[in-house]
């Protein structure tokens, strides 16, 4: 037991402390809200393509049947979180930082809540790893820790790969969210369940589960659940910001540095959170796909801040409403914590596999942000960054929007955890400037290949229109050739040249006989009608 | 003296014959820098610029016929970057081309198309697919929105509408400056 507690750890750079604001709402024990009267249930809540429909509006689900099945490798399929109707399928509000819609299932809930027919697994041992994999992958099992990375996809760790270390991240180092707290608190065991069936996947070694030390009584209740196992330990690491970040634990618990574009199974490490451990238990063990996850309800603005064990898909107002939130004493209202998490632009959005925290907050939680200063080059941010950059070159760099510059000083390794903005003393959004040119690059590089192909299309079809012509040109050519060969054109000119010639000497026979009239018309008086068209005839000549 | 006047006519001649056969040997083919400027432009062929295309543009700057900024599709972004790759001034974009709009895409109203395939021919990408007294549509992932398909159509049933956000392609915008009195 002292083994547990002594074991060595490293620290990485930077990191900041933020005021904890947890204990509001871990007060009371984990509870599940009424079942509401609308389910929302977007396609897209996980990292990588969409979900496809599987159903009809008008059809009738139950619960936890695929109404959406993943397309593609990075992918994860959608279930209905209870049973009952659909009754649209379209474009609807999703909780995302633009505010904007996308595709939804909607359901309309029958109040039943039943069922299908679950299928678990009866002992997972005996099945291969990639047949364990792909279960998790048909239960829409995605990283419950806030990123929505698909399960099964961690769970591979290739053929050359040797996973010697799993890690359960129990860390939560953000403020106000306990979700993963009160999990370990209250459902120790199924996070053991987990543990046991992820490592048989990944034939890992030993089990580290982190948890930060302002968490004693998960650590004791996850101690107590794992007691007994094999090369399982329960470390408890100094609560740092941001330290539930992947490859800031690995390195806080093994010492190893992850590659900047490696993954931690470069280091022969996998990491998971402690609730996607508990969704796996859930699959395999009940045969109960990922349709409901645990939520903290907290903030300022909320009279009872607790965590719900919330369906997917029920809307976040109805969830506040019954935590005694006031919506009206609602400042911001965030999806995840205050250091990561983003703003929400409706209060009816709602909650997706990857809502781990609503955050309620009042003018009291969130200030409004104080005046922007200029950079004073301090380097506080500097000091503050987990991952060793400079976030006043960055800063600089973005602000003039020199793409290539910011990309020179590693932009694209700045995990956004807002350290460098939470320290600066003259209030710079800095993280903000690194999202927008983050996404402005994403944008030029698109509009590059857009460009490249639009230029190649319109090459392809100068080329086209060019040998149309030539063809044509061709075809004439021929044509006249083939007259050439047969003789007919120049018996063709000697025909025209005749007639012309005949012309010609009738014309001239024409004249002279005309003259000759004339000279004796004058005498008459009188011309014919013949002749005086040949003389017009002449004249214009 | 002589010694040397021969010394150096030799070397001459030798230099002469060593660049001579490098300019064969290693001669480019085309001109690299219209390239490295068309690679710059946005490709969408509507002409704005006064010349038949991206390409034609691109020559025209290499060859010092054009200005960088009389691309209104590319906007300031494009100024930048060929200012940039060509070492000279940024300037703002010339009115007299047009003005910097947000991406649009071409829409065809089916119920009024006759079928008559003028924008078919006008579509520089070969965006619009039909035949004739066919109804045509725009393949909207191909449209370059260089809005040469909306003239030549005679029931004037193609509509020029912009790009719909989503949620993919959303980027954070850039953050407002609510600066402190004092700045610099």
């Amino acid at each position: 037991m002292i083994g547990a507690i002594r074991r060595q750890l490293w620290t990485f750079h930077g990191g900041v402390h933020p005021v904890q604001h947890k204990h509001v709402s871990t007060q009371s024990p984990i509870r599940r809200p009424r079942l509401p009267q609308r389910i929302v249930l977007p396609l897209h809540q996980h990292i990588g393509e969409p979900a496809e429909v599987v159903v009809k509006v008008g059809d009738h689900v139950l619960k936890g049947q695929m109404i959406a099945h993943a397309t593609g490798y990075v992918s994860a399929p959608v279930h209905a979180s209870t049973s009952g109707k659909v009754v649209d399928i379209g474009e609807a509000p999703i909780p995302h930082p633009s505010g904007l819609s996308a595709s939804c299932i909607v359901i309309e809930p029958d109040g039943e809540d039943r069922w299908i027919e679950h299928s678990p697994v009866e002992n997972y041992r005996e099945i291969a790893p990639s047949a364990l994999r792909n279960i998790i992958r048909e239960a829409g099992i995605v990283g419950l820790g806030g990123a929505g990375f698909p399960s099964y996809i961690k769970l591979n760790p290739g053929h050359h790969k040797m996973v010697k270390t799993l890690v359960l991240n129990g860390v939560e180092c953000e403020p106000f969210i306990t979700c993963d707290d009160m999990l370990m608190r209250e459902r120790a065991d199924m996070i053991r369940g987990g543990i046991e069936i992820i490592r048989h996947a990944l034939q890992a070694e030993e089990c580290l589960i982190a948890i930060e030390d302002n968490k004693t009584a998960a650590f004791e209740s996850m101690r107590k659940a794992v007691a007994g196992m094999d090369k399982v330990e329960v470390v408890q690491v100094p609560t740092l910001y941001p330290q539930g970040s992947e490859k800031q634990l690995v390195r806080v618990l093994t010492g190893k540095e992850v590659p900047r574009d490696g993954l931690c199974l470069n280091v022969g490490v996998v990491c998971v959170n402690v609730g996607t451990a508990a969704a796996v238990h859930r699959a395999i063990h009940l045969g109960e796909p990922l349709i409901s996850r645990i939520v903290t309800i907290t903030g300022g603005a909320v009279g009872q801040p607790c965590n719900l064990e919330v369906l997917i898909g029920t809307p976040m107002n109805e969830l506040l409403s019954q935590c005694d939130g006031d919506i009206s004493r609602i400042e911001r209202m965030i999806m995840g914590g205050p250091m990561m998490g983003f703003a929400l632009h409706r209060s009816d959005l709602p909650v997706i596999k990857t809502t781990n925290c609503v955050l309620a907050a009042t003018v009291t939680d969130l200030p409004p942000a104080r005046p922007v200063m200029p950079c004073i080059r301090c380097g506080a941010c500097a000091d503050a960054c987990p991952v060793n950059l400079l976030p006043q070159q960055l800063y600089w760099h973005s602000k003039t929007k020199d793409l290539d510059k910011v990309q020179e000083y590693d932009l694209f390794d700045c995990i956004e955890c807002g350290a460098c903005s939470y320290v600066c003393p003259s209030n710079i959004p800095l993280v903000q400037y690194f999202r927008y040119a983050k996404g402005d690059i994403w944008t030029r590089e698109r509009e590059k290949e857009k460009s490249e192909l639009a230029r190649k299309r319109h090459e392809s079809r100068q080329k086209r229109l060019e040998r149309e012509k030539a063809e044509r040109e061709a075809k004439r050519q021929q044509k006249k050739s083939a007259l050439d060969a047969t003789g007919m054109a120049e018996k063709g000119q000697e025909e025209a040249a005749a007639a012309l010639q005949r012309a010609e000497t009738r014309r001239d026979a024409a004249l002279r006989e005309a003259e000759k009239r004339r000279g004796e018309g004058w005498q008459e008086g009188t011309k014919d009608d013949a002749s005086r068209t040949r003389e017009s005839e002449r004249d214009s000549n | 003296m002589i010694i040397a006047i021969i010394a150096l006519s030799v070397l001459a001649v030798a230099f002469g014959l060593t660049l001579g056969y490098a300019a064969i040997r290693f001669k480019v083919e085309g001109d690299p820098l219209v390239d490295r400027i068309d690679a710059l432009l946005p490709q969408t062929q509507c002409g704005q610029c006064g010349f038949p295309g991206c390409r034609p543009y691109a020559e025209a700057i290499a060859g010092g016929n054009a200005d960088i900024n009389q691309c209104p599709p590319g906007g300031e972004a494009t100024i930048m970057a060929l200012a940039d790759l060509l070492d000279r001034d940024p300037k703002p974009l010339n009115p007299e081309n047009g003005q910097e709009k947000s991406k649009t895409v071409a829409i065809i109203d089916e119920m009024r198309c006759i079928g008559c395939t003028l924008c078919i021919q006008a579509c520089p990408v070969d965006a619009i697919v039909g035949a004739a007294k066919h109804m045509h549509t725009v393949i909207a992932e191909e449209c370059t929105g260089c809005n040469l398909c909306v003239p030549p159509c005679p029931v004037d049933c193609i509509d020029m509408a912009p790009v719909k956000q989503n949620i993919l392609a959303w980027k954070w915008p850039y953050p407002e400056q609510k600066a402190a009195g004092r700045t610099t």
